[in-house]
């Protein structure tokens, strides 16, 4: 079998056409980065980058694990690390560094471990800053129940899709009088739209039945009003995704008693920060949650959302699984379904055998075993 | 039905009916009837049933107008798994207690330009510690061991900060409570992981709202969780939190136990806490031996057999 290896340097969306001999083959690149093709016998791998930040704590021997397995499935990607420690720009402004933010630029995919929550380090959080800089308009949590993990529900599959750029969290609040203070939730057309419009596609594109606005638009008639008649808006140019609309209390309410009525859900900020952590908690905690983060100009960064655990840190004990399935989730974004699909049914298999786990899901295993367990899976699959 | 329960029961209390459908006062505000005002007034007590929402009626809702006339700012819900009524979570016992004046409901809202809307969020000094205060003796109270204010003061520092730092201080006079604080979004993922590390939970309006039902829905829903508000001036209204149910009214098919429970809620404010436990326990045993239950709890039972069974346990106990 000939190997060809053509260099390229391709950063746009385009169509590529490659002849070699009698054969013609395109591909279509969706934008990501390309900088090498391998061509053999007529298949073309396209490699993508990928801008890793490990974290903090836990956070590099999990994206060690990540990395592991996703070599033994050979996952056509190169990791770029990146550090996102905020540094003061020109103008004493907060910012992460250059280097972070031109691998990201370039790659448009992220995958990120967990980072330590500065106390008095003069900074602003850096997710704050990541969700700043990158426009991450959108956070989405799939939360499907594990077999084998143990919860008190047994069929959750469903997705929280949250705004995450303003309603409760524009941060303006003032002292009215001695005594009295206010907070301003700021809910805007544009943004309600755009997370409205981010709803219906995912519906469509992970074949989803159906999207449900959650809402308080009784009580918030202005704000979640505009929010509700934005999603109604863009439910029109959806028929073919159910459209319907629920009271975030009567979404808590059926959630705990039947969570399997629940499908896609859009919500603003707020109610998207309890929700998406309510939902996590059905399924077995942040530990096995995976999360993504859509932005602005096709960025996405896919993390893990649990701790940084200082106190395993280092030890070989941590569990993998929550930023490993953000990385499959990160694979789905990217087209690599067969990819995804393989290390995602590994790591499920293994976790439903429970011969290998790690202290959390309930075993005593180390954190590098459960991690070899998987890619044993994953290359028995080949 | 409930007042057949109570008599057979022999609780020493006389029920005086009112409507609250509300009328245009004088200068065309609306309000409650003068009846039902002078008779709460006086009785201190109330215990209501389920309001239809009026939608085009032109007043507001009946349960904002009491709130407002009785200055009802303690929603209080219990939570307690019931034996016989099967959901995921055995052994919840919690109390939440929600600030029911301002917070997130002010009602104040702006269209700032074309596209941009605001609500006004407002907390209080004086709401805030009021509500702490009634947490704390309400725990004592009830022989509850801790308070756990619910917030979001990591993102908004100022309006939650107040609220968490009233709490804060209210429980430096409570050395015998233990208290604790915790964030809204850490305290969901928990509660549907392990509700029974949860005792007294005390937090502003907007997350009462969603707090409470989503620990109703732990014990098994509306149905059968029971609720009061307090107000100043020593009034409390205790009521049922379910809907209406237009399509079962009058075919002897409800669930009174809601109700009921709100009721044995009511015995234990007014001090009658021996006719309290009385009522409960036969309420509890009935549903624990699933023999007689109305159809949404399994059963096939009429209304009027469901308290005709509670009131046969009941006088059995004397």
């Amino acid at each position: 079998m000939e190997f060809w290896i053509i260099f390229l340097n391709v950063k746009q969306q385009c169509k590529i056409h490659l002849g070699l001999g009698e054969n013609t083959f395109e591909m279509f690149n969706k934008g990501y980065e390309i900088k090498s093709l391998i061509l053999g016998n007529f298949f073309a791998f396209q490699v993508h980058t990928v801008t890793l930040i490990p974290g903090d704590g836990i956070g590099p021997e999990i994206s060690t694990a990540v990395m592991k397995i996703f070599e033994a499935a050979k996952v056509p990607i190169q990791w770029e690390e990146r550090n996102v420690t905020a540094i003061k720009g020109p103008g004493g402004k907060w910012m992460i560094p250059p280097e972070a933010k031109e691998s990201m630029d370039r790659s448009k995919i992220g995958l990120k471990g967990p980072l330590k929550t500065p106390i008095a380090a003069g900074h602003p959080s850096m997710n704050l800053l990541l969700r700043k800089t990158f426009d991450l308009y959108a956070n989405v949590r799939p939360c499907v129940s594990i077999e084998g993990y143990k919860t008190p529900y047994t069929d959750v599959d469903l997705v929280t899709i949250r705004e995450n750029t303003e309603g409760e969290y524009s941060g303006i609040e003032h002292v009215i009088v001695d005594g009295v203070v206010q907070s301003i939730k700021l809910i805007t057309e544009q943004a309600s739209r755009r997370i409205a419009e981010y709803a219906f596609e995912y519906a469509r594109n992970n074949q989803r039945s159906s999207v449900t606005a959650v809402h308080k638009a009784n009580i918030m008639r202005m704000s979640d009003g505009l929010f509700l008649r934005k999603c109604r808006e863009v439910a029109e140019n959806y028929k073919d995704v159910k459209f319907t609309e629920m009271y975030l209390d009567t979404v808590c309410l059926n959630m705990v008693q039947d969570p399997t009525q629940f499908d896609v859900l859009v919500m603003p900020n707020l109610y998207g920060d309890i929700l998406s952590d309510l939902c996590a908690g059905l399924i077995g905690g942040l530990g096995v949650t995976p999360s993504g983060n859509i932005g602005a100009n096709g960025v996405a960064i896919f993390e893990s959302v649990h701790g940084t655990a200082p106190d395993i840190a280092g030890k070989d004990l941590a569990n993998p699984t929550a930023l490993l399935l953000s990385a499959v989730m990160m694979l789905r974004h990217m087209g690599l379904h067969a990819d995804a699909k393989k290390i995602e049914t590994a790591c499920y298999d293994t976790i439903r055998d429970k011969k290998v786990l790690t202290k959390d899901l309930g075993g005593n295993s180390k954190c590098s075993e459960f991690t070899t367990e998987i890619c044993r899976r994953v290359q028995d699959m080949d």
